[in-house]
């Protein structure tokens, strides 16, 4: 049994309108159907755009929001359910760390207090000497100075609070940490440093995180399995490494396109797909897949049916109705809803790098075109598909010699 | 740039040269005129524990139409300078010191009252904190309504059109709905370009953006820099972009500032500092850069240590402790003396006792090849 399970989670914010707010027009879909399963001692990485629903996934995991509907199992225990009173016992196992450092620390508070508070409340530590004693081995393992017990949030630099956020929630001694962006205001010096920690403490503690953070690369440093988020729904879900190796979704394969690696000879062999088209309103979502109205390979299909996360191999869900026709090249790239560009050619150096590489990849699909023609029963179609990569196969070792 | 480089490191030097009147409006033909100029400015923190030196005698110019990225670690001052810069202290613990000329009017001896008439206009700033720059009370279209007819005498009507106009720009979907919406029922990454719309609603011709781009992903994030980009090319604005994101510096700044300990270590254009880097700050900054083609068994190279105490700032150098290079002058200097900024390529300023020919060989041979 995993020790986190989200059975179809939702949730819903009404939105109201007129003098006394009390009418509701409309619903923001911020969370819409969500359902995934996190083992003890690993890192769920949570991806995707900005108001896709990442924050409010998290806070309705340790209730924070209204669930509108759906099951949040903790170690056997469905939280959606549990009578407040219960639910208070249970917060102490379930920490987060949130986006907002300044907005969720009270600024009235110095470090020590707000550190202890909780502490004092789920009895850990005999005594306030002891508990402070804990929370300067802690300050001190996020890096902060002793002396930070007696200061108030506002003497702190953005990263600093974002740190005391982190110590606050590692105090309480939890099964699960949640943590919201925990290092994006972070320099890349400390990030390290945090992210590193953060690892050691898996280690020692054995604790369990939900990481969301917009930074792919830190993403992948960090967790075990990645999961995509686009519109309040779980898109792809894989194994980090072969997620970053192989992505399925067309979201995600985009998302991962447009992410800048500063090295010119791996950017060279990389191929863009830029997404055309605005993010959609989360109060408003498209119908069916909800990623239609940008899919560069949409079809009339998707418009109307909402495809449902699926087992696809190499570990991967993926809600797609089209995932294996796009992986065999049976389905082309539209290009009038993206452009594929390759990076820009710079060096001469990168040219001969990139061909080898391009030469390499054309192979590998060439090897799962013949599979698939094994498979499949468009013979003619993955034949295509196979010649066509042999060819820009020659083409590109031409080009390297 | 010649001139503030010599006057780098002095106590106190005369304002800028101000060449024809630097009043608003006339942005395209003053273009590359200092617009923003700091002098050897401290600003220190009277606490229990002792005197923070937050910012510790730091000088620099941004000129019209350029972009000036600042990096540099966690606490080391970054958002303590700008908040200076935009009279935003406050507090009465605040001790604070030097120059700070905005086109014509020197800000740190001005009133309270003038420099709150710069702002928002003449410069405004993007903060940090999305949350503590938005009032939790008001809508957002409200708030964004109220700053543009502050400085502009129009109907509501006109304004609110502006307002939506710049939450479209900034990427908010369905803007004419988001509009009456309240802070906390926006995402943290809408928070932050709210804010940003916010900051960009006036057109101002400085504009100290802190972190604009944290929460937001690489698309809104390119939206966003682009949006600075067209602003600036416009109105001719001066731009301070506050980041630790090296790639978003790569892409948007001149000329690069590193700080450290409250103090600048490193300056030039962003092309000499990516390029060549000089300072042994600088070179662990670019070795700790996640990247998105690495996977996790390889660790992150963090720069070895903690920052260091602004009470009780490091003597000599204040990066010796954690310098992996601190005893390659041979003699005791790094230890006592503090390293002034020093010239090492035409507009190019290091503040590091390493001599030339040294820096460059552990640049080459040890630090190049490991990226
Ligand atoms: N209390 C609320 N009332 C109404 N709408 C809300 C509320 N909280 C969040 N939302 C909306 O739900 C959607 C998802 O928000 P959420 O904060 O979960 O996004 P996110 O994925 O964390 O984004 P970011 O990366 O920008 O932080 C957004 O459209 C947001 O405006
Ligand atoms: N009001 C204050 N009282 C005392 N110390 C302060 C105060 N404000 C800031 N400091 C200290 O000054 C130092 C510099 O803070 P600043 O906010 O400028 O850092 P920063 O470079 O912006 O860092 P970050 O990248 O984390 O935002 C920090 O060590 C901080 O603790
Ligand atoms: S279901 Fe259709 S629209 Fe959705 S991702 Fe797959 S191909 Fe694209
Ligand atoms: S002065 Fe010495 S300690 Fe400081 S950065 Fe240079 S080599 Fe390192
Ligand atoms: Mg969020
Ligand atoms: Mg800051």
């Amino acid at each position: 049994m995993s020790l986190l399970e989200l059975n179809d989670v939702k949730v819903h914010f009404p939105i109201k309108r007129g003098v006394f707010f009390d009418r509701t027009v409309g619903h923001v879909y911020a969370v819409d159907g969500i359902s995934l399963k996190v083992e003890a001692g690993e890192t769920y990485g949570l991806v995707g755009e900005s108001g896709c629903g990442k924050t409010t996934l998290g806070r309705a995991v340790l209730r924070l929001v209204d669930i509108t509907s759906g099951e949040v199992v903790l170690d056997g225990t469905d939280l959606a359910s549990l009578p407040d009173k219960e639910m208070r016992s249970m917060r102490r196992r379930l920490q987060m760390v949130f986006q907002d450092p300044l907005g969720s620390l009270n600024p009235r508070q110095n470090i020590e207090s707000i550190l202890s508070e909780g502490m004092a409340a789920h009895g850990i530590g005999a005594n306030q000497e002891e508990r402070r004693e804990k929370i300067r081995a802690i300050l001190a393992k996020v890096g902060l100075p002793s002396n930070a017990l007696s200061r108030y949030p506002h003497e702190f630099s953005g990263g600093q609070r974002q740190r005391i956020g982190i110590a606050r929630a590692l105090v309480l001694e939890p099964d699960v940490i949640i943590c919201d962006e925990p290092v994006s205001a972070l320099d890349v010096s400390i990030q390290a440093q945090v992210v590193n920690l953060l690892d050691e403490l898996q280690e020692e503690l054995g604790l369990t995180y939900v990481v969301i953070a917009h930074d792919l690369a830190v993403v992948r440093h960090i967790s075990d399995v990645i999961g995509v988020m686009y519109l309040g729904s779980l898109v792809e879900e894989a194994p980090s490494d072969s997620l970053y190796a192989e992505p399925k979704h067309p979201y995600t394969k985009a998302l991962m396109s447009a992410v800048p690696i500063p090295d010119p000879v791996v950017e060279e062999a990389r191929e863009r797909i830029l997404l055309t088209g605005d993010l959609p309103s989360p109060a408003n979502p498209p119908s069916g897949c909800r990623f239609h109205t940008r899919c560069p390979w949409a079809q009339p299909k998707c418009k109307e049916e909402r495809p449902q996360l699926r087992e696809v191999g190499d570990g991967h869900r993926v809600a797609c109705h089209f995932v294996e026709d796009i992986e065999s090249g049976v389905l082309q790239i539209g290009t009038d809803r993206a452009a594929v560009v390759p990076a820009a050619r710079t060096e001469d150096a990168g040219i001969e790098a990139a061909a080898a590489k391009a030469a390499e990849a054309a192979e590998a699909a060439e090897d799962k075109a013949v599979e698939e023609k094994s498979a499949s029963v468009e013979a003619t179609d993955s034949e295509a598909a196979e010649t066509d990569s042999t060819e820009s196969a020659k083409d590109s070792t031409a080009q390297g010699a | 740039m010649s001139e503030l480089e010599s006057e780098v490191g002095r106590s106190s030097v005369p304002g800028p040269r101000t060449g024809a009147a630097g009043t608003a409006g006339t942005s395209a033909a003053l273009e590359g005129e200092v617009f923003l100029s700091v002098r050897d400015l401290r600003i220190h923190f009277d606490t229990d524990d002792g005197l923070v030196r937050s910012v510790d005698g730091i000088s620099f110019d941004v000129r019209r139409g350029r972009t000036l990225g600042i990096v540099g670690e966690s606490g080391s001052g970054k958002s303590v300078t700008s908040l200076g810069i935009m009279g935003l202290h406050r507090s009465h613990s605040a001790r604070i010191s030097g120059e700070v000329w905005l086109d014509d009017d020197e800000l740190i001896a001005s009133s309270e009252d003038f420099v709150r008439r710069q702002r928002g206009r003449k410069m405004a700033m993007i903060f940090q904190d999305p949350l503590s720059a938005l009032h939790p009370y008001f809508t957002v279209g409200a708030q964004i309504t109220e700053a543009y007819r502050v400085h502009h005498p129009v109907s509501k009507k006109i304004a609110k059109a502006r307002a939506l106009d710049m939450l479209d720009r900034v990427g908010i979907p369905e803007p004419a709905k988001r509009y009456s919406g309240y802070p906390h029922e926006f995402s943290g990454g809408m928070r932050q370009r709210v804010m940003i719309a916010m900051a960009l609603v006036n057109n101002p011709e400085l504009l100290i953006a802190d972190e604009p781009t944290t929460a937001l992903d690489v698309t809104v994030q390119a939206q966003i820099l682009d949006l600075i980009r067209d602003l600036q090319k416009e109105f001719g604005s001066a731009v301070i972009v506050i980041t630790h994101d090296l790639g978003v510096v790569a892409e948007i700044a001149d000329d690069l500032l590193v700080m450290y300990a409250g103090r600048c270590v490193e300056r030039g254009t962003a092309e000499q500092v990516f390029e060549a880097p000089q300072h042994p700050y600088t070179w662990g900054l670019l070795g700790s850069m996640p990247r998105i083609d690495r996977d996790q068994t390889e660790r992150l190279i963090p720069v070895r240590g903690t920052p260091p105490s602004l009470i009780n700032v490091p003597a000599g150098c204040a990066f010796h402790p954690r310098c992996p290079h601190a005893d390659v002058p041979q003699d005791d200097k790094t230890r006592t003396l503090r390293p002034e900024l020093r010239e090492v390529g035409s507009g190019h300023f290091t503040a590091c006792h390493l001599a030339q020919e040294e820096r460059t060989r552990i640049w080459t041979e040890e630090v190049e090849p490991k990226l």
